[in-house]
């Protein structure tokens, strides 16, 4: 173990650079995920006819395929058929898609799990079915929501490290590049990699303890 | 349409690495429970220390990715001088990461217990581990059976990583048929039906043991 020449100033920006990265693709992938997972989630609970069966084939399929193939799809699968995404986008659009459908089923299911009774008192004083879902329904449901979006969130964030395979050059993958310099580096750059993700993901879960707290 | 010449001329690649990733994910899923219950056994023990241990790893490790605990393995274990083969080393990884979710899932249903029963068994002059053995653990296994089965969907999918180090499972032989027809497009088309071939239906089981449970409680 090489402690002192592992965090070189160099060594220490290039994985820095990789983790910036990796907080950026983390940040727009749950961005998009958030967006893509609650319109599936409301158009799934609302029970729209064509779309909703389509979109859950699509929801089951996504959820129980691993990740890993799905980013290797986006990357070197879609050029076949014309689409050519760099790494970038690729990660982005696998971890939207793959966590998007996983968000969806939290959405759905935090709405379905607001009791009947509610929706019938809210329908029944006169309110239509949208003003119904925007003011009773969605501001319950999404507190129910939080503590398990919040992991998934997390997971998100340490998915990200599968773009490894697709030579993104995040944390994990500039760790790997570093470590494999010199063998005494392996330890050293790994820890360094694994309390980033660390700090990060405990940080999140505090948070979620605090919303979970509070709301309930 | 696929081309089905691909999946036809490379059937024993495709069915080596779904032997394998079935492999894995059971090696791993029989391991991580017992490595999980124990975690979750020393994080509501009473012993300080023990608790702490458990703790740790249970925070740490949620909150990793797998992949950095497989590269660990599989390029640390060398240096001390053991030499193992990426799906071992892979399946080690996948074992120590699924172990810290496990035993998070142990100890909600350990907790779910009502106290009353350690009490009585403890009174009735049953030691603390025969407490946990012959009381406590059979009823909380029944109220983990779900989402322990959810892990190992989990479980199976990730075992994928295992093909990043070489580890001989159907995400490594995909790659191995892509390099080879450059066909990449229905190579994972082909890939992704072999995984769904094992996970729907462990999704659907899974759904079943919840609705049952649910209506028996």
């Amino acid at each position: 173990m090489d402690f002192a020449n592992a965090f070189s100033s160099d060594n220490l920006r290039f994985i820095f650079e990789g983790f910036f990265m990796t907080l950026k693709v983390a940040f727009l992938s749950i961005v998009y995920s958030f967006l893509l997972g609650s319109v599936v989630g409301i158009i799934r609970y609302m029970k729209v006819p064509v779309l909703s069966p389509i979109l859950g084939v699509l929801v089951e399929v996504l959820r129980n395929l691993p990740l890993l193939l799905i980013m290797f799809f986006a990357r070197f699968a879609l050029p076949d058929i014309g689409i050519q995404l760099g790494p970038v986008y690729a990660a982005i659009v696998a971890l939207t898609l793959f966590e998007g459908a996983m968000i969806s089923e939290i959405v759905r299911s935090g709405l379905q799990s607001i009791d009947k009774g509610q929706i019938e008192a809210a329908r029944s004083s006169g309110l239509g079915y949208m003003r119904t879902l925007w003011h009773i329904v969605l501001p319950q449901g999404l507190r129910r929501m939080v503590p398990p979006l919040v992991s998934q969130f997390i997971s998100l964030l340490k998915d990200t490290s599968l773009a490894v395979v697709i030579s993104l050059p995040e944390l994990m993958n500039q760790s790997k590049i570093v470590s494999g310099q010199n063998q005494n580096y392996v330890i050293p750059i790994l820890l360094l990699a694994a309390i980033l993700y660390f700090t990060v993901n405990y940080a999140l879960s505090l948070v979620a303890k605090r919303l979970e707290t509070k709301i309930v | 349409m696929p081309d089905f010449s691909i999946l036809i001329e490379y059937f024993d690649f495709y069915i080596e690495g779904f032997v394998n990733t079935i492999y894995a994910s059971i090696l791993a899923l029989l391991g991580s429970f017992l490595l999980g219950t124990v975690i979750a056994v020393f994080r509501i023990t009473t012993v300080k220390p023990l608790r702490w241990l458990g703790t740790v790893y249970v925070e740490f490790i949620r909150n990793i990715p797998l992949l950095l605990i497989v590269y660990l393995f599989y390029l640390v274990l060398p240096m001390l001088g053991i030499t193992l083969n990426g799906f071992i080393s892979g399946t080690i990884g996948l074992t120590v990461y699924t172990a810290a979710f496990i035993a998070e899932t142990i100890r909600a249903g350990i907790m779910s217990v009502p106290k009353g029963q350690s009490e009585a068994a403890l009174s009735s002059g049953l030691t603390y581990v025969q407490t946990m053995r012959y009381v406590i653990l059979p009823q909380a296994i029944k109220i983990v059976i779900p989402p322990l089965s959810n892990q190992f969907i989990n479980l199976v999918k990730n075992s994928s990583v295992l093909s990043v180090i070489a580890g001989l499972d159907l995400m490594y032989f995909g790659d191995r048929v892509a390099g080879k027809t450059y066909a990449t497009f229905d190579t994972y088309i082909f890939v992704a039906v072999f995984y769904l071939v094992l996970t729907l239906p462990l999704s659907y089981a899974a759904l079943i043991l919840e609705r049952r449970l649910a209506k028996h409680s």
